[in-house]
């Protein structure tokens, strides 16, 4: 379900409040990778490793590199620079100016030329970072997320399981919610996932019987967040009699979202069960796992002493 | 598995009401249903799901299933988006 993900020069111009050299060039060119290139050897002729898909950054070496050029030179390699259909734009920083030469040759392949006031690091980390966070693989489950006791639970299983019930019952006992019924997850980086609503859904909630509900309203600004990092799934399912269910903890499964295998708890669901109560349980479990503390581990570790201290036939352990 | 893409024809668009109607009616199958939009695919027993995606008249949708229904229920509910009224 995850989607190859771009952002318009446009977009970009707008979401950093970049100036722009050139109102009349392509503002819709696709940017794809979140790499910045400083082109200081294509300026100087080496084009064999252009990265010319990236945007490209002129800080104050390119640019005096370029004014250091006699005319002619200077045409010839921006026309080279500026040939490439891939590149999304070009962004000058410092707040400089760059050499006409450069307008003439991006007008006429309709090459965005963006300013920014910014020192050229401090840019190039601005730029991307707002590209990282728009182009992180993205996906969108059918599931409730919520922060119990700081951790990042994602409900999953079946429509009319009880999912966004246990979600009220959460909210009730002093958790927050970040998403019913639909979650937008997106991979921030290697190992991070973070969950928020889609737009159109923030703070609401679906109850049967009820309607279309807003968390915040109901319950105030603390009930609720807007994005959380998703940290284990808890999947609920119907109470299946030949189902072998986990009777100890020991062995931890996972499920995979985009890049990431994150911990996974199947809950059958039977009348009087407290999911509520069980899932806080299993959020300050999880806590305690990651402190080191691991019962189940304990515990099998423990019984495995005792039936070993049985069989050489010494005293009964731990009395 | 069923699939089938439509444009939607409703008016107004996939609002609150007709929204909730499209999941009930999906409700009605066994089958497991998707509805896609610009690659985004939401179950389409949700009624928060189908929601999120703001649908609207003239936009196409696939809609998809899973099951032994899924025929049945793939278009119905393409007929139900499909109807100009």
């Amino acid at each position: 379900m995850s989607t190859e993900r771009s952002v318009s020069v446009r977009e970009l111009m707008e979401g950093l409040n970049l100036t722009l050299f050139t109102p009349d060039a392509d503002l819709e060119r696709p940017i794809t990778t979140v790499d910045i290139n400083r082109p200081g050897l294509a300026l100087a002729g080496y084009l064999r490793y252009h990265a010319a898909d990236r945007i490209q950054l002129l800080g104050r070496s390119e640019l005096s590199f370029l004014r250091g050029m006699d005319a002619r030179e200077q045409a010839l390699r921006l026309f080279a620079f500026c040939s490439y259909e891939q590149t999304p734009c070009v962004v000058v920083a410092r707040g400089e100016t760059p050499p006409d030469a450069l307008f003439r040759e991006a007008a006429m392949r309709r090459l965005p030329i963006l300013g920014s006031h910014m020192v050229t690091t401090r840019a190039a980390a601005i730029l991307s970072s707002f590209l990282e966070e728009r182009l992180a693989p993205e996906t969108l489950v059918h599931g409730v997320l919520v922060d119990v006791y700081g951790i990042g639970i994602l409900i999953t299983g079946s429509s009319g399981i009880g999912k966004s019930e246990t979600a009220l019952e959460l909210i009730k006992r002093g958790h927050r919610l970040v998403a019913d019924d639909a979650v937008v997850i997106r991979q921030v980086s290697d190992d991070t996932l973070v969950g928020s609503p889609p737009p159109l859904l923030q703070y609401l909630l679906e109850i049967r019987g009820l309607g279309v509900l807003n968390a915040m309203t109901l319950f105030g600004a603390g009930a609720v967040r807007t994005h959380k990092k998703v940290v284990m799934v808890v999947h609920l399912e119907a109470w299946q009699e030949d189902m072998a269910y986990d009777r100890l903890g020991i062995d931890e499964e996972t499920i995979r979202i985009l890049d990431l295998d994150l911990p996974l708890l199947t809950i059958p669901v039977r009348p009087g069960r407290n999911l509520a109560v069980i899932i806080e349980v299993a959020a300050m479990n999880h806590r305690l796992k990651r402190i080191g503390f691991n019962a189940a581990q304990t515990f099998s570790e423990q019984l495995a002493r005792a039936i070993r201290d049985e069989a050489s036939g010494t005293d009964t352990p731990g009395v | 598995m069923a699939e089938k893409r439509v444009v939607v024809k409703l008016r107004s668009g996939l609002l609150a009401r007709p929204a909730a109607l499209f999941v009930q009616e999906a409700n009605r199958f066994s089958c497991e249903i998707f509805v896609e939009k610009d690659g985004k695919s939401v179950n389409a027993k949700s009624i928060m799901g189908i929601m999120s995606l703001a649908i609207a008249h003239g936009q196409e949708v696939v809609i998809k299933a899973d099951g032994s229904d899924a025929e049945q229920a793939v278009s119905r509910l393409a007929e139900m988006i499909a109807k100009d009224e």
